[in-house]
């Protein structure tokens, strides 16, 4: 395994549940992203294409197999550095903001838990980032619209100066034009701050304008690994990857 | 062709703190025996369009039109008791989640022969085959297991190929489905849209199908109105979508990303005031 990589997983499994109850949500899941690249995962609902992403922040509670950000291994616990460097961006902005929190409750929070100085500089910086600007500084989420409120959560993410964005469905909430808009953001974002990008769609042009590497899955396992070239060009060998191809073209 | 439902001057307003919301503003436009997709962005106005033809909109919102005509006869005439028997028995909606449409503490059979048995005078014994022939009429495998279950044991897919069984059953002559499978996988999308198209063909429907996804509608429907701001800004045949030439037309369906032409950003709608000034475009056929 080279260091170049910002995510490894290596024959990771999640589950829920024990005895009888116990799902398998993710099986054997393998793949690397580079520093820098972009790599996305897509499948139907239930194919644990999400779970893989909270088994990575900590949200999903066992998991076995390794995990390595940025060539260090995780453990049982996350360290503070750990959120530092990985962030995540959550499909609905309308569940994923405190509605009683005003935008610069919610940065100014991230920025204190993480004991940060100069939090009215860095708020500014990243409003200005993420195309907001001041005057949504004070506002409330039910103020803003679904666009404005996943740049507010992008920007809650990108405050901490993260190495590694985790997007789970970000823009599947949103109207296509919006939706142009907030994947311009990123791609911007990406380029300008030399970010990973492990990006979670049911929605394979969305996958194929922003990453450059796919992971197919269905029922918990990842059944094809594919460049983006070859997913233009249509040369896939499993046939559930044909299946989903043809169903959404 | 026939026209079953002609919806004249519509125009739905919210009384808000800061004056008046018009939702939608003076639209016009007629439904034969066909498929007439709507679309637009979320607050374009197509959702509140599809719930004033039941008169599904609640106080304070006010419902004006000249007329929402079925079959000639206006539906802003009749009263509460003559529209619930419009609702479902002639006319019926489908909504995005089936989730949410479904009473989850009554088991499925019970549920769809309830709605049915309000509109015919039949005996519960003819109501249970009846349901279990809709069931299997929309692709379910086992009728008689789903007919003794509940919602949460069904999926998604299921759930709305239920909802779209229990909206047929009494044999409405015009189908509202607003985003009928947004909340779908696509894979499943695919399977309850070709359920519902089968079904409305074979019994001569018309159907209007509300989206945001103008893809979805291009290849789905046979004809298309494109809402913005509460306006029709532009109607055209399904399959000539891609010569629209409204810009508003035109800017979303080049802000999608296409598979096959990678570029490195999309486009972006630059919206226009004078869109929202502009008059509706008649919808009749």
């Amino acid at each position: 395994m080279t260091v170049n990589n910002s995510i490894e997983l290596e024959d990771v499994n999640v589950w829920f549940g024990e005895g009888v109850k116990r799902v398998d949500a993710v099986l054997d899941a393998s793949f690397a992203v580079e520093q820098g690249g972009s790599f996305g995962l897509v499948g139907e609902s239930g194919s644990g294409k999400s779970t893989i992403l909270k088994a990575i922040t900590g949200l999903a509670g066992n998991w076995q197999g390794k995990i390595n950000i940025m060539g260090k291994p995780l453990g049982e616990t996350r360290t503070d550095e750990f959120y530092k460097s990985v962030q995540m961006v959550f499909q609905d902005p309308y569940a994923s903001l405190h509605p009683r929190h005003t935008v610069d409750h919610v940065l100014s929070e991230t920025l204190s838990l993480h004991k940060f100085d100069n939090i009215d500089e860095r708020i500014v910086k990243v409003l200005n980032e993420v195309g907001l600007g001041q005057s949504f500084r004070f506002r409330y989420p039910h103020q803003l619209s679904g666009g404005q409120r996943q740049r507010v959560a992008i920007a809650r993410a990108l405050i901490l100066e993260p190495s590694i964005l985790l997007l789970d469905e970000p823009t599947s909430a949103l109207d296509v034009s919006v939706q142009a808009e907030i994947l311009n953001l990123l791609t911007d974002l990406r380029e300008e701050l030399n970010l990973t990008y492990l990006m979670v769609s049911h929605d394979l042009a969305v996958v194929g304008h922003m990453c450059s590497n796919v992971a197919v899955m269905n029922l918990g396992k990842i059944v094809e690994l594919l460049t983006i070239e070859d997913m233009r060009a249509h040369k896939t060998e499993h046939p559930y990857t044909r299946e989903l191809f043809e169903a959404s073209l | 062709m026939e026209t079953l439902l002609e919806v004249d001057n519509l125009k739905v307003t919210f009384p808000t703190r800061t004056g008046n919301f018009e939702a939608v503003r003076d639209i016009s436009f007629s439904l034969g025996r066909e498929r007439l997709g709507i679309v637009g962005e979320s607050g374009s106005g197509k959702s509140i369009t599809g719930r004033s033809i039941l008169r599904l909109i609640q106080k304070p919102g006010i419902v004006e039109a000249k007329q929402i005509a079925l079959h000639g006869e206006n539906l802003l005439d009749f009263t509460e008791r003559q529209m619930r028997k419009v609702r479902g028995h002639r006319i019926s909606m489908v909504m995005q989640d089936p989730k949410f449409s479904l009473n989850p503490v009554m088991k499925i059979g019970a549920q769809i022969i309830e709605g049915y048995r309000l509109h015919k005078n039949i005996s519960k014994a003819e109501a249970r085959i009846a349901t279990l022939e809709m069931l299997e009429a929309v692709l379910i495998r086992d009728p008689e297991r789903v007919f003794d279950a509940y919602p949460h044991e069904m999926s998604g897919g299921m759930g709305q190929r239920i909802m779209i069984a229990m909206m047929l059953i009494p044999g409405p002559e015009i189908l509202i489905a607003d985003e009928p499978t947004s909340a779908l996988d696509v894979t499943v999308q695919k399977e309850v849209l070709e359920i519902m198209d089968k079904l409305v063909r074979e019994r001569g429907m018309g159907l209007i199908f509300i989206s945001h996804d103008l893809h979805l509608v291009s290849s789905f429907c046979d004809r298309v109105l494109i809402m913005y701001g509460g306006r029709i800004v532009e109607t055209c045949q399904a399959d000539r979508l891609h010569e629209a030439k409204h810009p508003y037309t035109r800017g979303l369906l080049n802000s999608m990303p296409i598979l096959d032409q990678p570029k490195k950003y999309l486009e972006v709608l630059s919206r226009d005031d004078t869109w929202r000034d502009q008059l509706s475009v008649s919808g009749n056929k």
